[in-house]
């Protein structure tokens, strides 16, 4: 994990190299905002990871399966003051587990509002149905099944999304790839995310690198036709790196005695209380099952 | 174009998962034969690969910006099923640790993208390139073409699992459980951004790509070019430059059609032998000639028969009449073009292989 952090905090440098805004091109690369964000919220991860929490004390395998489980539970209810005790639900593990609700709101439910709200805005006024209400002026009419579908659409999206903001706030990534072999993922697939995941910090940093060189050597704004050059250029460029590191890698991996079969050291303990979690979990959606029936 | 975890009913999450998990099984035997023990790395490398040209951000015209999805990009480069798997894998890495896109949706999106995506590109790629040369301009039309319609037929695959879900799926009261908006608003919504910004990035960065690899990294274009040497001239794009620069003109001048008055001569509607004003006008148009009384019954009978996609080229939902024009020439050039390229790729390769039977 050091490589991994050193990666972040390489490519933290290169987004602080970027504050002197120069108008055209500040938006070529994406990488920061985006990425880095998910770069500091890897280690902040662990850091939350190894606190001393609820969801911390579970085998990653039954938060992998649990989370699964909620997040098929979320999107089975018909009912949306189920779906709000759901939600409410996932908020007091995030308290049990110590996993601050400000962090949530920022990475979370901020996030998916500005998408899904956006989605759901029209709904209201789209969907036919009993109207409750019409809108001043514009005179468009508000009907209680748009409402009511609106909710469902933004209820379900959260609280999916916070059961699976949970499950990678409090396992480390490599945990949760790991777990991902108690769903039947194959071992191969499970090796492949974890090289992938590797290679990702990689392979951005690469990028920022590129951007940054192409930065220091121009003088004045691209025009946009350069700037599309210039980004598929780069993509050519990256695209001859990656597979130059395919190869790399691959040599390394022979060099080191593989032969085609993937092994993974599993050091995972299942404890009975990991067994109550499954269960309990498992409880949830067999209920709304039943219940709906 | 990433569907999160909300807007698709369980039933619909594990059958677009039951789609995908074939061409999973058969991607990873062919891969797994083809490139043996190199396959963990090739496929965990190019995946991160696309996660990072999914950060490229491309100033579009109009002052906006899009990214590129790289499905195109990658099935050029790796072949469809390589491609399948490493831009499957880019979906789920974003899934589980970014939420970017559902957990239990990761099936329709990896249905969408990776899978439809990337065999359509490849597909469009290997038919319209034909057997050029591998620096030939035919191939960079090719990878923007391929790219386009991947990106535009993954966003409509998304928008018919959107479409269908409130004809599926209600509550006691009607309300829609899941997205809410039925297929005559969920895909021109979702198109419209598809058809021009999002594949337009698409477009140029497949485009790009490709012509890059000519310049610099030829060998890498041989993977979906079996049989084929690097050389030959440039040519196709310049060539044909202005004929293309036409058809641009001519589809952004189509609004002029709404100028022109009354219907074209023979394509009338049954409704318009049942007005008197339509009545007129056909009379006018046909050396006052007067029409029939009554609506002629084969038109009548498959007037019910088959109803365009886009009737009237200005579907209902859109208000603005001219912007309809427009879409509907953009969509209809496209199709039309698409389908002579692959019509004239036939032909080429029909004409090429009756030589060497006789």
């Amino acid at each position: 994990m050091d490589a991994e952090k050193a990666a972040a905090a390489d490519a933290g440098a290169h987004s602080t190299l970027r504050t002197p805004r120069r108008k055209a091109n500040r938006r070529l690369f994406r990488a920061p905002s985006h990425l880095l964000h998910a770069l500091t919220h890897a280690m902040e991860a662990e850091d939350l990871a190894s606190r001393d929490g609820l969801l911390q004390s579970l085998d990653p395998r039954a938060k992998v399966a649990g989370a699964l489980l909620m997040i098929i539970a979320a999107t089975m209810l018909h009912s949306l003051i189920g779906l709000a005790l759901l939600f409410a639900f996932a908020v007091i593990l995030a308290l049990a587990s110590r996993i601050p609700l400000a962090r949530l709101l920022k990475q979370v439910w901020l996030g998916v509002l500005a998408f899904t709200g956006v989605i759901a805005l029209p709904s209201p006024f789209l969907v036919p149905g009993k109207v409750v209400a019409t809108l001043p002026l514009l005179h468009w009419t508000i009907t209680e099944q748009g409402l009511r579908s609106a909710a469902f659409l933004i209820g379900r999206a959260e609280t999916a999304a916070t059961f699976a903001a949970l499950l990678v706030l409090t396992t480390s990534w490599p945990h949760v790839m790991k777990a991902m072999r108690s769903l039947g993922v194959p071992v191969a697939v499970v090796a492949v995310l974890g090289m992938t995941h590797r290679y990702i910090f990689v392979l951005m940093t690469t990028a920022a690198q590129m951007m940054e060189a192409r930065r220091a050597r121009q003088l004045g704004p691209l025009k946009p036709a350069d700037q599309r050059r210039l980004i598929a250029g780069s993509a050519g460029v990256l695209m001859s790196k990656t597979l130059a590191i395919a190869g790399d890698v691959h040599m390394a991996m022979i060099a080191r005695g593989y032969r085609g079969e993937v092994r993974l050291i599993d050091d995972f303990q299942f404890r009975a209380r990991d067994g109550a979690a499954v269960l309990l979990a498992a409880l949830v959606p067999a209920a709304i099952f039943w219940m709906q029936r | 174009m990433h569907i999160p975890d909300g807007y698709l009913s369980p039933s619909t999450c594990a059958v677009t998962f039951a789609a995908a998990v074939p061409f999973w099984y058969v991607a990873s035997r062919k891969v797994g034969r083809m490139l043996n023990t190199k396959a963990v790395p090739l496929i965990s490398v190019v995946s991160a690969f696309s996660f990072t040209v999914m950060m490229f951000n491309l100033p579009l015209p109009g002052g906006t910006t899009g990214h590129a999805v790289g499905m195109a990009i990658a099935a050029i480069v790796l072949g469809p099923w390589a491609a399948m798997l490493a831009v499957s894998i880019a979906l789920l890495v974003q899934a589980v640790f970014f939420g970017d896109g559902g957990i239990l949706a990761f099936g329709a999106n990896a249905l969408n993208m990776a899978i439809v995506g990337s065999a359509v590109a490849y597909g469009l790629y290997r038919l319209i390139a034909g057997t050029s040369a591998l620096t030939s301009g035919r191939r960079v039309v090719a990878g923007a073409i391929a790219g386009y319609a991947a990106i535009n037929i993954s966003a409509l695959m998304a928008a018919i699992e959107f479409g269908i879900q409130p004809m599926l799926f209600h509550d006691a009261s009607g309300a829609p459980l899941y997205a809410p908006y039925p297929l005559s608003i969920a895909v021109p919504a979702m198109m419209l951004g598809h058809l021009t910004f999002a594949g337009f990035a698409e477009a140029v960065i497949t485009a790009g790509l490709v012509a890059y690899l000519q310049r610099y990294d030829v060998d890498l274009l041989k993977a979906s070019a079996p049989g084929r040497v690097a050389k030959g001239v440039a040519s196709g794009w310049t060539g044909t430059r202005k004929l293309w620069l036409g058809l641009a003109a001519l589809m952004i001048a189509s609004p002029l059609g709404l100028i022109a008055a009354g219907t074209a001569w023979g394509e009338w509607g049954p409704e318009a032998f049942q007005h008197p004003e339509g009545r007129a006008e056909i009379a006018a148009a046909s050396h006052n000639i007067a029409p029939p009384e009554a609506v002629p019954a084969g038109l009548e009978k498959l007037s019910s028969f088959w109803t365009a996609p886009i009737p009237d080229y200005a579907p209902a939902f859109m208000h603005s009449h001219a912007f309809g024009y427009i879409l509907s020439a953009l969509i209809g050039g496209g199709l039309i073009i698409l389908t002579f390229l692959a019509l004239s790729a036939l032909a080429g390769r029909l004409r090429r292989a009756t030589p060497d039977a006789a």
